[in-house]
């Protein structure tokens, strides 16, 4: 057993660290008010190596792992967590289904400018009637001489909006042979293919500088060997790296919440002196205990699930752990914070008012918290190589 | 004598109020942007004109002479068709039941009227702060002179502020012994005041929050209430008002969120069957709904007992207490339970899950409300 970072890894959680609280925290409220998308930022995180942490050099990455990765999505998303969602499609989602399911000629194509950061992914999978039942997809793909022609729409997609978005990758129906049965495939599109197009961007809660749009395809034409992967398995393939986006849903809410209890503290910590001013009023100390053990636990739960996927080694339970316990205690921690601070804390832009808005939707995205208890019970009760949750 | 059912005018009063509120200002039925989001002047002088707003002032000031209870059946049934708009309706008279209560005639004659008929819009100026322990004045200083008072200080987190209408500011007397208290009356468009310009929380967000500033402000005997004496009981007694209006707002919240949850959790289907047929889904609703009669029931009872004159600061809280914290949990599980729809602004839900944040925040704190439940529950 070992709970120390290697120096790779505590190297880049100093940078990270040190990088979001200079280039990433000064505007972070600013954009969530405006809606302003994160140019600037975006492209020192690139440059700064962010996007790409855990890919092979020889692809743009930076050569090292999911662990290192995720510190810096923590890092990140203390300071803006719509930051954080960026890192987890692109990096965790998007990158990483090229990188685990692609040619070599498609890494080259694709995954080196994600991995930079010169490019952004998007990761086409939630229509209207396919939410937590994805595999109820209705965008259909077509092979028609040499070319998948697409059609359909997916909605609520992050990051398609963006400047520097190059390409989204679909999940959608196709049928190998003539009248055969429907399986689910995945194709990249790039986002300037003939018959694709932004739909309406979405009025959301929060997140407002995060570029979340509607896209629909209207015979969108993409090359046949634009299909990433196995033409049968593209739903597995989806739910490969959604599982690491749920350790990145979880490291993204560990690092929202942190921020709440940087706020808490600093906000409080003059009120006390002694033991004694505990003791008279322990009630809002004893809210900052359980929030900073909620967030050590959120903070191990999903440093577990990302060593165990670079050890190579099966981490479903520990992955939907960590985005089910760090999401829904993370959305308590700024409510909890809210009630500390009180009126002030709780006008509208204020970091922590903005950051409980956040919350919310971590408890939603990739998954509700339903279906990762859903995930977890099947585990439990149906996979009969599991003993008691354990491995 | 127990008895759950409301009379045949108390049904009148709700079917009235739902109805005016679902034509109004329901689902579907959507007011201005809630990005810019406006105080909904227009629909206020439309209630005042049905007379919705001041129900419980006398009919001589405009009013319907009926009691807090009544008030609450309304301020639930607009809260439950739009929380936001619901809540800043029902906040126009915020206030002004110390008036109601403890002041003149003549201070009743000048104020009341014209929160009844929506052109005056109430404000009590309290706060100094993030007041965690409770409203005891500490920098808004009066001191007495001969034709009155003359005010100095600072007060924070002025609901209303903005808006046309009179305000009711809590002070300290200057030089008195035992810390105390005097309510006076001002007017928002008076030049000497120097006010802000308005904030919002990240709900309740048609409500105004504004700073005001108090230099050398002289107050008139005439804009004292109670002549400056019982003061202590005065505000005590309208914090006991506030929090069953407060309850009912967030009785009302809850409701509403749950009809929409509801509402979608049986039209929604996913995995070939409507998603209100999952028990995970399912279970939700049924603690969500039965968690709302019980703060409506708590809600109920505090206000009928203070219509009775038996109005218990225990009951109060009680009822402020578990409606606060019913309204959020019941509106992040509905929120819960529209998934990704519930985050768009357009779906109307995500308002009800922000305003009943704020239902633990405005008026006075958990912390403030708990340390009075202890001190009446014997832990004192």
């Amino acid at each position: 057993m070992d709970f120390h970072l290697t120096q790779e890894q505590e190297k880049i959680r100093q940078a990270s660290r040190k990088f979001a609280r200079e280039s990433i925290a000064p505007g972070a409220d600013e954009r969530e008010l405006t809606g302003e998308y994160p140019y600037g930022v975006l492209e020192k995180m690139g440059d700064a190596g962010m996007m790409g942490i855990p890919f092979p050099e020889k692809y743009g990455g930076q050569g090292g792992d999911w662990v290192g990765m995720h510190l810096c999505i923590e890092e990140v998303s203390r300071a803006d967590a719509a930051l954080g969602a960026l890192l987890d499609v692109s990096t965790s989602i998007v990158s990483q289904e090229i990188y685990a399911f692609g040619t070599e000629e498609q890494k080259l194509n694709w995954l080196v400018p994600l991995a930079r950061g010169e490019k952004i992914g998007a990761f086409g999978m939630t229509e209207p009637d396919a939410g937590s039942d994805p595999a109820a997809v209705q965008t259909r793909a077509e092979l028609r001489e040499g070319y998948w022609i697409i059609d359909g729409s997916k909605q609520f997609i992050t990051n398609i909006g963006l400047k520097s978005a190059s390409l989204v990758i679909v999940m959608a129906k196709v049928r190998t042979e003539p009248h055969g049965k429907f399986s689910i495939a995945t194709i990249v599109v790039p986002k300037d293919s003939s018959g694709f197009s932004l739909g309406r961007r979405y009025e959301k809660m929060s997140y407002h500088s995060s570029a979340t749009h509607e896209i629909l395809f209207d015979k969108c034409q993409v090359p046949e060997d634009y299909l990433l992967g196995d033409i049968n398995k593209g739903f597995n393939q989806h739910l490969t790296v959604l599982e690491t986006g749920r350790i990145s849903v979880a490291a993204m809410s560990t690092g929202l919440a942190q921020a709440c209890l940087d706020q808490a503290l600093d906000a409080v910590r003059s009120e006390y002196a002694s033991p004694r001013d505990i003791m008279a009023s322990e009630t809002v100390p004893f809210m900052l205990a359980d929030i900073s053990m909620s967030i050590e636990l959120s903070r191990n739960m999903y440093l577990k699930a990302a060593w165990l996927k670079d050890q190579g080694e099966n981490h479903t339970l520990e992955a939907h752990y960590a985005k089910l316990y760090a999401s829904e205690t993370a959305s308590k921690i700024t409510s909890d914070v809210l009630k500390i601070l009180g009126p002030s804390g709780s006008l509208s832009g204020q970091p922590v008012a903005t950051r409980f808005l956040m919350a919310k939707l971590n408890e939603i995205v990739e998954g509700t918290s339903e279906i990762q208890r859903l995930v977890i019970a099947r585990e439990l009760l149906l996979n009969r190589n599991r003993v008691g949750g354990r491995n | 004598m127990m008895d759950f059912e409301l009379d045949q005018e108390q049904n009148d009063i709700k079917k009235a109020a739902m109805e005016f509120a679902v034509g109004e200002f329901g689902p579907g039925v959507a007011p201005e942007a809630e990005r810019q989001p406006r105080f909904p002047l227009e629909i206020l002088k439309k209630a005042s004109r049905l007379g919705f707003i001041g129900m419980h002032f006398p009919e001589r000031y405009g009013g319907q002479d009926m009691g807090v209870f009544e008030n609450a059946l309304v301020v639930e049934q607009f809260c439950r068709q739009h929380s936001t708009v619901g809540t800043a309706l029902s906040l126009a008279d915020f206030g002004s039941e110390i008036v109601l209560r403890f002041g003149s005639d003549n201070q009743k004659q000048r104020l009341l009227p014209k929160i009844t008929e929506g052109e005056g819009i109430s404000s009590l100026a309290y706060l100094e702060g993030d007041q965690k322990t409770g409203f005891t004045p500490l920098n808004t200083v009066a001191v007495k002179n001969d034709n009155g008072f003359r005010v100095n200080g600072k007060k924070y987190f002025v609901a209303n502020g903005s808006l046309s209408g009179s305000m009711i500011v809590l002070c300290k007397i200057k030089g008195s012994e035992s810390a105390e208290q005097v309510l006076i009356i001002v007017d928002k468009d008076d030049e000497r005041l120097q006010v802000s310009s308005p904030n919002v929380w990240l709900g309740l967000n048609m409500v105004p929050l504004c700073t005001y500033d108090f230099h050398d402000v002289d107050v008139s005997y005439d804009d004292v209430i109670g002549n400056g004496e019982k003061t202590d009981f005065h505000f005590s007694h309208f914090l006991n008002e506030m929090r069953i209006e407060r309850a009912a707002m967030g009785v009302g919240i809850a409701q509403g969120a749950f009809d929409l949850a509801l509402r979608y959790a049986r039209q929604r289907s996913q995995f070939g069957q409507r998603i209100c047929s999952f028990y995970a889904v399912r279970n939700k609703l049924i603690d969500m709904t039965s968690r709302i009669e019980m703060s409506r029931l708590l809600t109920y009872q505090a206000a009928v007992n203070f219509d009775r004159n038996k109005a218990s600061e225990k009951a109060c809280c009680m009822a402020g207490l578990v409606s606060a914290e019913t309204a959020f949990d019941v509106a992040n599980d509905a929120l819960q339970i529209f998934g990704g729809y519930g985050y768009i602004v357009e779906n109307q839900i995500e308002h009800f899950f922000r305003d009943a944040r704020i239902m633990s925040i405005f008026g006075e704190s958990e912390e403030v409300l708990k340390s009075i439940m202890g001190d009446r529950i014997g832990c004192g």
